[in-house]
């Protein structure tokens, strides 16, 4: 094998330009299973020379890839300091095509503010949902953590999102999600959004009781649901348009 | 006279030597300890079926008169208290243990002070480097420190025992992770309190008593 500049070859030292499509993009996908950033960035760069379009590689190697490391993290195998590697590798290959995806129509599934409820800052898991619904084609405007109802109902009022995503890891702070959702009730605007809740010590029941429209259990199931209801949506406002005419 | 029967306490193995401290220093010989795993606090969707278990595991030997939960809610969203409902066995109050040692006001004060505050036991400074620092993977990809602790500025030491080792070890942790240190001594008065708020039935059937009484 090729000598692979400043690294020491190994039998497991592949150099990237060197694999065709189906092969770089399978070494992708192990490489962000691995969290190694730097060859992330250079598989993705290597795609982009390529030809292909940004919102390709976004999908069939980084989000492909993710969703593997999604499935190993559900089952047990792998842990949270892993897919922090691996989301991090992610993010150095979204830092490339990011300004690409604007530029390049690439679809738009709709909006999503989400942040971390007031009290709490444990903030991987949003991070992580967050990520994955942007590669899914979501604008995300992530409002970080501790949110108060006023902060939520600031930053449905600048963005006009379809989805308001709110996320608790503490049995403490999971409650205050029926407080914003009250807000949003008091003020008449509940059902101008999408209300989807996550974290840990949450579940379907509690999602139901505290009035949000679902409890999503990880990322990739986050983004399947916000698909979801995104096309019902769609489909209401296209009969809404529809019964106007 | 029959002396009082026995009771079961199920801990949580990162309680258990401040709760055989409880029971040593009171002299409470007819309190049982039995732990469940304490690495199920990263996993807590779990401890509502093992506790279960437990208890009723425990009901099946018909040697208890009471059986006690020293746990917090830890992350299970209510369906521990929900398990122990059903089982018909008190818990002691508070989300997690940082609670229970602190007490829910001092807690909740500390929390309004700083958010950003990381809450280290004796339980926790002893164990630091295999918890926090290899539990969440610092020793292999020590730059992981800001996704974990970026948004934190302070370790606040909650400390059961007066061990000036043990709080030269939190001062550590606490610079290990580059957050600054407060100290704020709980003793183990919030386990003892909920410990002695039971009556304590007798053996022989009827005849009750208070055990602050004893
Ligand atoms: C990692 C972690 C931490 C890290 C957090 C780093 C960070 N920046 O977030 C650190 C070590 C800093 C930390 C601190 C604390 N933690 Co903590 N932490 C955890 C742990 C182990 C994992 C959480 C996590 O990140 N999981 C990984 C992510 C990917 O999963 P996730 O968050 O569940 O998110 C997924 C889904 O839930 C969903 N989702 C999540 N949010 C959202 C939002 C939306 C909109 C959608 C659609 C989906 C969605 O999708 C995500 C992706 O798959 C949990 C235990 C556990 N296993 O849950 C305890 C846990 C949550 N922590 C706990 C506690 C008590 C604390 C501390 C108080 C402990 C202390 N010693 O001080 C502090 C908090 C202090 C404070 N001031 O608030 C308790 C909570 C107990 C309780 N009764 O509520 C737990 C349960 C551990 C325990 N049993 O003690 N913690």
């Amino acid at each position: 094998m090729a000598e692979n500049d400043g690294q020491v070859d190994g039998e497991d030292d592949v150099v990237l330009a060197e694999l065709n499509d189906a092969d770089l993009v399978a070494q992708m996908h192990d490489d962000l299973y691995d969290g190694l950033a730097d060859e992330i960035a250079e598989g993705t760069n290597i795609l982009l020379q390529r030809d292909w379009e940004p919102y390709k590689v976004l999908t069939e190697a980084l989000v492909e890839g993710m969703r593997i490391v999604g499935i190993d993290f559900r089952d047990g195998i792998l842990f949270v300091p892993e897919v922090l590697q691996s989301a991090n590798a992610m993010k150095a290959g979204m830092a490339i095509l990011r300004p690409l995806l604007a530029e390049s129509g690439a679809p738009r599934m709709g909006k999503i503010v989400i942040g971390t409820v007031k009290g709490d800052i444990h903030d991987i898991g949003k991070n992580l949902v967050g990520m994955m619904m942007e590669g899914a084609g979501f604008e995300v405007i992530d409002i970080g953590i501790n949110n108060d109802v006023d902060a939520y109902l600031t930053a449905l009022d600048e963005h006009q999102p379809d989805i308001l995503g709110m996320s608790a890891l503490l049995t403490t702070t999971m409650p205050y999600m029926k407080v914003v959702v009250e807000a949003l009730k008091e003020k008449g605007i509940r059902n101008d959004y999408i209300v989807l809740v996550g974290g840990a010590p949450l579940n379907e029941e509690f999602a139901d009781n505290v009035g949000a429209d679902a409890y999503c259990r990880d990322a990739a199931i986050s983004v399947e649901i916000a698909k979801e209801f995104m096309s019902k949506r769609q489909g209401s406002a296209a009969a809404v348009g529809m019964a106007a005419q | 006279m029959n002396g009082p029967a026995s009771i079961l306490l199920i801990g949580c193995g990162a309680l258990a030597r401040e709760i055989i401290w409880a029971i040593e220093k009171n002299n409470w010989g007819h309190m049982e300890l039995t732990c469940l795993p304490a690495d199920l606090h990263n996993r807590p969707q779990h401890i509502p079926d093992a506790i279960r278990a437990k208890i009723r595991a425990a009901k099946a030997t018909g040697k208890y008169s009471d059986i006690f939960a020293v746990y917090g809610d830890c992350g299970t969203g209510g369906l521990l208290d929900k398990v122990l409902e059903e089982e018909g066995v008190a818990r002691i109050g508070g989300a997690h243990c940082y609670e229970f040692y602190a007490g829910s006001t001092v807690f909740e004060a500390m929390a309004e002070e700083e958010l950003g505050s990381l809450y280290l036991t004796d339980y926790l400074v002893r164990f630091f480097d295999r918890l926090i620092i290899k539990g969440l993977g610092l020793d292999r990809f020590p730059h992981l420190r800001v996704d974990y602790f970026g948004h934190y500025k302070r370790v606040v030491y909650l400390s059961q025992k007066a061990d000036n080792g043990l709080l030269e070890q939190a001062k550590a942790a606490a610079r290990r992770l580059d957050l600054e240190f407060v100290h704020r001594p709980t003793g183990i008065g919030g386990i003892e309190m909920f410990l002695k708020s039971f009556p304590v039935r007798a053996s022989e059937e009827g005849s009750e008593r208070v055990l602050q009484e004893a």
